[in-house]
């Protein structure tokens, strides 16, 4: 039992903090308001080597573990979440094609990734009727000679406007249920992929999240990921992957709404004294801290277990529902203590509520993971 | 980052879980029911090395570290918590300020026999009206040739029935306030010890605290422990290590009660199905399990940077802090699952629940804890 980070762990965490503090949070205001993608930052996270941080180095990863992706996920959210989400499904694409594409489709589309060739990749599994049941989806791809022919809609698809590569699931067998599904690699401008107006959304507006729409959009045969029948067992094991990714973004969240409050706290004043001398102040920084720090622990035990081979679904079910809804509970306490400043965007806490309020939905709402986890208990 | 445990803590983790199991599980309803001190198997967790366990072996302890003692406390506490109560009492109370402040003189006297097992310590800080204010106390030491006089009563003293030796605070500069404490080590069948009976407790109830009167108490100067006045930082430090106990108590509490409820919603059936296929019940279970995990690492956590010998008072405090509040849940919603059997003393859910209640107040309070971790929060 040894809860200290190794060099190199060390090394990607402080790279993506320094970045974080200069390049990310002093913008994170005005990219909010304005729902401004921010593009530049993003090529530059790349050369950083955070767009593929548990990538091997082959493909223009850091190949740096899942433990270093956490934290680095952690660290980019707590200067600006929704680049965070942004870097969290490109880094979850790349790492799926690493772990499911033939040698050709790594070499091709992994290094666009890690090399900000594409500012980002997306994840095309939910539909406007498919979210948490996957098997339910109505997307086909049909097989016509070398080509894979895709109809269908998807829906919620963050960074769906600018990928360079989307992978997108659909049924291959429409009676086969959960393994009539496979997955695609399809690039972004296909023809016969439109992509739907950008949602308007309460938080992590400066990610972008939009419908799609595939009408007999045509890709080559080739651009089949894994086998056929096999997209449902990748989406599960992407999204316990990306289970850690989204605890880490919950966690960096939080954590900068804790240092909002700290600093508030000290400096503001009523009844003559910092209100950070009132029990009923400091109890809440208490209680926040706290959470967060189990928060953390169960992250990166998840992110541990990813990083050593074994089965890690039930911990990064826990680390997801655990630090998605402690995050939230931190930000919230984190606008109570802000006072009438927490509710208006002068100070970040606003802001932090609102963006981490959709960790407890994406990516398994904190209700998948419940089943997920009491599944594996009761197995 | 290494989540695994040694083959030596896997080893004595697994020795507790199984005496555990054995010798604590079929007897601790019955104990609590009768408030029946476990007086045989303390005295098997002495043979065992579990009375101190991170002591070393020169001094009669099982050598082990502190990560090895939160997982012996977790599983014993499983078993019942009565017991965990008295081992964590000697280990992180008794046993470890005479480990870390006694001369190799104390440590021959006051700290063999009692991590041996041989004998049973306490601590006495509390009082009946100083708890979490330690600086409040009134019991005195007064110097009188190579004596110290000891005037004064201590609360809620766990072990304090049977304790041989108990680590004792009191006012040496009443002046000074927590610069005027200083510890003692005393021998409670000494002229001038009075012990009042048991206190009747809502739970915890096989294991016994009682009030201790001190009246002219005469004890020998050389049974100072540390300096004169450096009694609170002997205190503080000693309940930074006595939390990350309690906290694996808690655990382990709420463990016995995880594992019931899981066992219960299998075989309960309601609507046709295991109401573990319900999802109101498996939701309640899987929030029980999560919060176990993250109260045991958050345990860990502290209990390895004590290992480590760096300052861990926060990480004490967040562990204890959380880990006895979920203890609280979980008990709760283990009552909740067992329904009406739940309330009943045919099962120990209702024992669970009365057990962990205590460990958000004991050695610190909850809002004690908060008071030490939002300090450190607010000191960078």
């Amino acid at each position: 039992m040894n809860f200290e980070l190794n060099e190199l762990q060390i090394a990607i965490r402080d790279t993506a903090r320094k970045f974080a503090e200069e390049r990310l949070a002093p913008g994170a205001r005005e990219r909010d308001r304005k729902e401004i993608f921010p593009r530049e930052e993003i090529l530059e996270m790349a050369r950083l080597g955070l767009m593929g941080v548990n990538v091997p180095e082959a493909y223009g990863g850091a190949e740096a573990g899942a433990v270093a992706y956490s934290l680095a996920l952690s660290e980019i959210a707590r200067g600006d979440a929704s680049a965070a989400v942004t870097m969290g499904v490109t880094n979850m694409c790349a790492e799926l094609i690493c772990a499911a594409g033939t040698e050709e489709q790594k070499r091709k589309y992994v290094t666009r990734l890690t090399s900000g060739e594409y500012v980002a990749g997306a994840f095309a599994l939910s539909e406007p009727q498919a979210g948490s049941d996957p098997a339910a989806m109505t997307t086909t791809a049909e097989r016509r000679g070398d080509r894979w022919v895709l109809n269908g809609a998807k829906q919620w698809i963050t960074s769906g406007d600018v990928a360079g590569v989307i992978v997108v699931w659909a049924k291959t067998d429409p009676s086969a249920g959960s393994k009539g599904i496979s997955c695609f690699l399809v690039e972004g401008g296909t023809p016969g992929l439109t992509v739907g107006k950008p949602e308007d959304k309460m938080g992590l507006r400066a990610s972008h999240t939009v419908p799609l729409l595939f009408e007999d959009c045509e890709i080559p045969a080739e651009n089949l990921l894994g086998q056929e029948g096999e997209g449902f067992k990748w989406a599960m094991r992407a999204l316990d992957g990306g289970r850690i990714g989204i605890a880490s973004q919950s966690i960096g969240i939080a954590q900068a709404a804790l240092e909002a409050s700290i600093a508030y706290a000290k400096e503001r004043q009523a009844f003559g004294r910092p209100i950070a001398d009132f029990q009923a102040i400091a109890f809440k920084l208490a209680d926040m801290k706290t959470e967060l720090e189990a928060a953390r622990l169960l992250t990166l035990r998840a992110a541990w277990m990813k990083d050593r081979g074994v089965r890690f679904t039930r911990e990064a079910s826990m680390a997801k529902v655990f630090a998605s809804e402690a995050a939230n509970r931190v930000a919230a306490e984190a606008v109570q203590i802000h006072g009438g400043y927490g509710y208006v965007d002068e100070f970040p806490v606003e802001r932090h509520l609102r963006d981490v309020r959709v960790t407890t939905i994406y990516e398994g709402t904190s209700e998948i993971q419940r089943v997920v986890i009491a599944r594996e208990l009761l197995r | 980052m290494q989540f695994d445990l040694t083959e030596t803590q896997q080893m004595l983790r697994d020795t507790c879980r199984e005496f555990a199991a054995r010798e604590l599980v079929p007897n601790a309803r019955r104990w609590d029911e009768e408030h029946r001190f476990p007086e045989e198997a303390v005295k098997k967790l002495g043979e065992l090395g579990l009375m101190g366990v991170a002591v070393p072996e020169e001094w009669g302890g099982a050598g082990a570290d502190n990560v090895s003692y939160a997982l012996a406390m977790e599983e014993i506490s499983r078993g019942c918590a009565s017991t965990g109560v008295i081992m964590s009492v000697n280990n992180s109370l008794y046993c470890d300020p005479v480990l870390r402040y006694g001369t190799d003189e104390q440590k021959r006297k006051w700290l063999i026999p009692f991590a041996r097992g041989e004998k049973l310590g306490c601590f006495g800080l509390t009082e009946p009206e100083a708890g979490s204010d330690a600086a409040a106390q009134k019991t005195t030491a007064v110097r009188d040739g190579d004596h110290y006089v000891i005037n004064g009563a201590k609360n809620w003293i766990t072990n304090g029935t049977r304790a041989d030796a108990i680590v004792l605070f009191a006012m040496t500069n009443k002046e000074a306030g927590n610069r005027g404490i200083s510890a003692f080590l005393v021998d409670l069948n000494a002229p001038g010890v009075t012990r009042a009976p048991a206190d009747r407790k809502l739970g915890i109830s096989a294991s016994e605290s009682c009030s201790l009167f001190f009246e002219n108490v005469r004890v020998p100067a050389e049974n100072l422990l540390g300096k004169e006045g450096e009694g609170f930082k002997v205190a503080m430090s000693t309940l930074d290590g006595g939390r990350i106990g309690i906290a694996a108590q808690a655990l382990g509490i709420a463990r016995a009660a995880f594992e019931d409820a899981l066992a219960y919603s299998k075989e309960r059936k309601s609507f046709g199905k295991p109401i573990s296929q319900h999802q109101a019940i498996s939701f309640m279970l899987a929030d029980m399990a999560t919060e176990i995990d993250a109260a045991r690492l958050l345990v860990l956590r502290a209990a390895a940077l004590k290992d480590q010998g760096v300052r861990h008072s926060a990480e004490s405090s967040m562990a204890k802090l959380y880990a006895s509040e979920m203890s609280h849940r979980v008990t709760h919603k283990a009552i909740q699952i067992h329904g009406g059997y739940g309330y009943s003393k045919e099962y120990d859910v209702e024992r669970y629940y009365r057990d962990s209640r205590i460990t958000e107040i004991y050695e610190g309070t909850s809002e004690i804890q908060r008071i030490v971790i939002s300090a450190s929060l607010l000191r960078s």
